[in-house]
């Protein structure tokens, strides 16, 4: 205790409203309908989308509209010591409360009787690793060509030496005192996730909310800029390379 | 009114405020037109849409299509069209009237795996897509080669008025068959098609590029080794394509 924060700078180096450096790619997979890759510190994550397809099984199928599913599984190597690779209760919670905060911005009512299948995939984990979750999966989805009403881009915010800062880490996670990820439309300016562990006062929640709309509105660009990469940039290489 | 204006747009981003309609892959709020897909926007004229550069077919009534047989049942057959949905092309409509299962057997007419080209009789999103194989064109494939494109590039495939399907059938001496779900069939001598896979390919990667069907034309040409084409190339349009 007392040791994460040294005259404002963190233990890695970082600000307190500082994110970890961080990396989006869109269209990794030839085989999915959808996908996209993050690096953030020392996440990294795969994300597929595949759909909309035919619901199985059938009994899961809504009539008015698709059923989004998603799957968040941390891969045996993926942490110091071997993780089991079946589904803990961390990922199927994790799971659950991704698939709640990418659901409302998908238009779920433009794919009638279908499934839209969310896979993400944890190479190499950290601290924040369900914000850069939801992150990517949205990124993947918009790839997938799929109607959204915006994108989803996730930061944590946490409180650590009474501070409350920005993007905690995997040690600032453990030895701190609160963590609180959260994930918003930032275009909508809407939070679909928001969830705090630890003890937080209002005033402190307050500040954390401000420095996670800071976290995800970063986020938001380099999702913006990952896609534009993909879907656009080519055209601009082409007309410098004619000239 | 003004002149058509264009951008390049992701999900969720403010395409324009002022007065216009909607049309495809648009929502409104307020005065403000904002994307749902990643693609270029367009809007003048009054009305606003975005023209998606990824995405899942979606049949649309009178849509030519090219699919596989993938099941029989009493009365029809599935077929798989690359959609969201499979088709079902009703024995009746193949027979052109009443179909009686006990005296005829359908895989006389069509088995599993054959490949057709129909059209979509009839869709609604609530009900699996009808499809029908009576038609100037429409059928049973029983030669060529096959690849697939992403469906959203198919109207630049296909061209103004079909000019890139004409050009890529006079430069190949192939003939094409385009379905609106991303499937082509492509007959002709063996050297013909692989030059024409070559245009195709060119024409999905460069799908939002101007200038499409002089490259495809130089490409066909630089191919040929000035052999007998370029002179040729505007004169004929015999293998016109059943579109």
């Amino acid at each position: 205790m007392g040791n994460l924060i040294n005259k404002g700078i963190r233990a890695d180096g970082r600000k307190i409203d500082e994110l970890r450096p961080y990396k989006l790619e869109v269209g990794i997979l030839k085989n999915a309908d959808g996908s996209a890759y993050i690096e953030l510190g020392k996440n990294k994550i795969i994300a597929a989308v595949y759909g909309p397809k035919e619901v199985h099984p059938k009994h899961m199928v809504q009539p008015d509209k698709c059923v989004l599913r998603c799957r968040y599984h941390m891969s045996a190597f993926s942490t110091d010591t071997r993780k089991n690779p079946a589904p803990s209760r961390r990922e199927i919670e994790i799971s659950k409360v991704i698939r709640e905060a990418l659901e409302p911005a998908v238009l779920v009512e433009e794919y009638p009787r279908t499934a839209i299948d969310v896979y993400l995939e944890v190479l190499e984990s950290d601290g924040g690793s369900r914000c850069a979750g939801i992150t990517v999966g949205a990124l993947a989805l918009a790839d997938a060509g799929i109607n959204m009403l915006d994108l989803v881009s996730g930061c944590a915010a946490g409180k650590i030496d009474d501070t409350m800062v920005l993007d905690l880490s995997d040690n600032e996670d453990k030895e701190g005192e609160g963590d609180m990820p959260i994930a918003m439309m930032p275009v909508l300016n809407q939070i679909t996730l928001m969830q705090i562990d630890g003890n937080i006062t209002q005033e402190e929640f307050n500040k954390g909310i401000e420095l996670a709309t800071i976290g995800c509105n970063a986020m938001y660009e380099a999702q913006r800029k990952a896609l534009m990469d993909k879907y656009f940039k080519k055209d601009d290489l082409n007309k410098e390379q004619k000239d | 009114m003004s002149e058509v204006k264009r951008k390049y747009v992701i999900p969720g981003e403010l395409i324009v405020e002022g007065k216009y309609r909607p049309d495809a892959n648009v929502i409104q709020r307020d005065d403000k037109f904002y994307s749902t897909r990643i693609g270029m926007a367009e809007y003048g004229y009054e009305s606003i849409r975005v023209i998606p550069l990824s995405g899942p077919y979606i049949p649309r009534i009178d849509d030519l299509v090219i699919g596989t047989v993938i099941n029989s049942s009493a009365f029809g057959w599935d077929v798989n069209i690359s959609s969201i949905f499979s088709a079902y092309l009703p024995a009746a409509s193949v027979y052109g009237r009443d179909y009686n299962p006990g005296q005829e057997s359908l895989s006389d007419m069509l088995r599993i795996g054959d490949l057709i080209v129909a059209q979509i009789a009839a869709f609604d999103r609530t009900r699996d897509p009808l499809i029908s194989i009576n038609g100037q064109g429409l059928g049973k494939i029983p030669n060529g080669d096959i690849v697939k494109i992403s469906t959203t590039k198919v109207p630049r495939l296909i061209g103004k008025k079909g000019a890139m399907i004409k050009t890529i059938e006079a430069g190949t001496g192939c003939r094409l068959t385009i379905g609106q779900n991303g499937v082509i069939v492509i007959v002709g001598p063996r050297d013909g098609i692989n030059r024409s896979l070559g245009a195709i390919k060119l024409v999905e990667e460069d799908a939002h590029m101007a200038d499409l069907t002089q490259k495809v034309q130089n490409l066909l040409s630089s191919n040929n080794d000035g052999e007998e084409l370029n002179s040729k190339n505007n004169g004929e349009e015999n293998g016109k394509s059943n579109k």
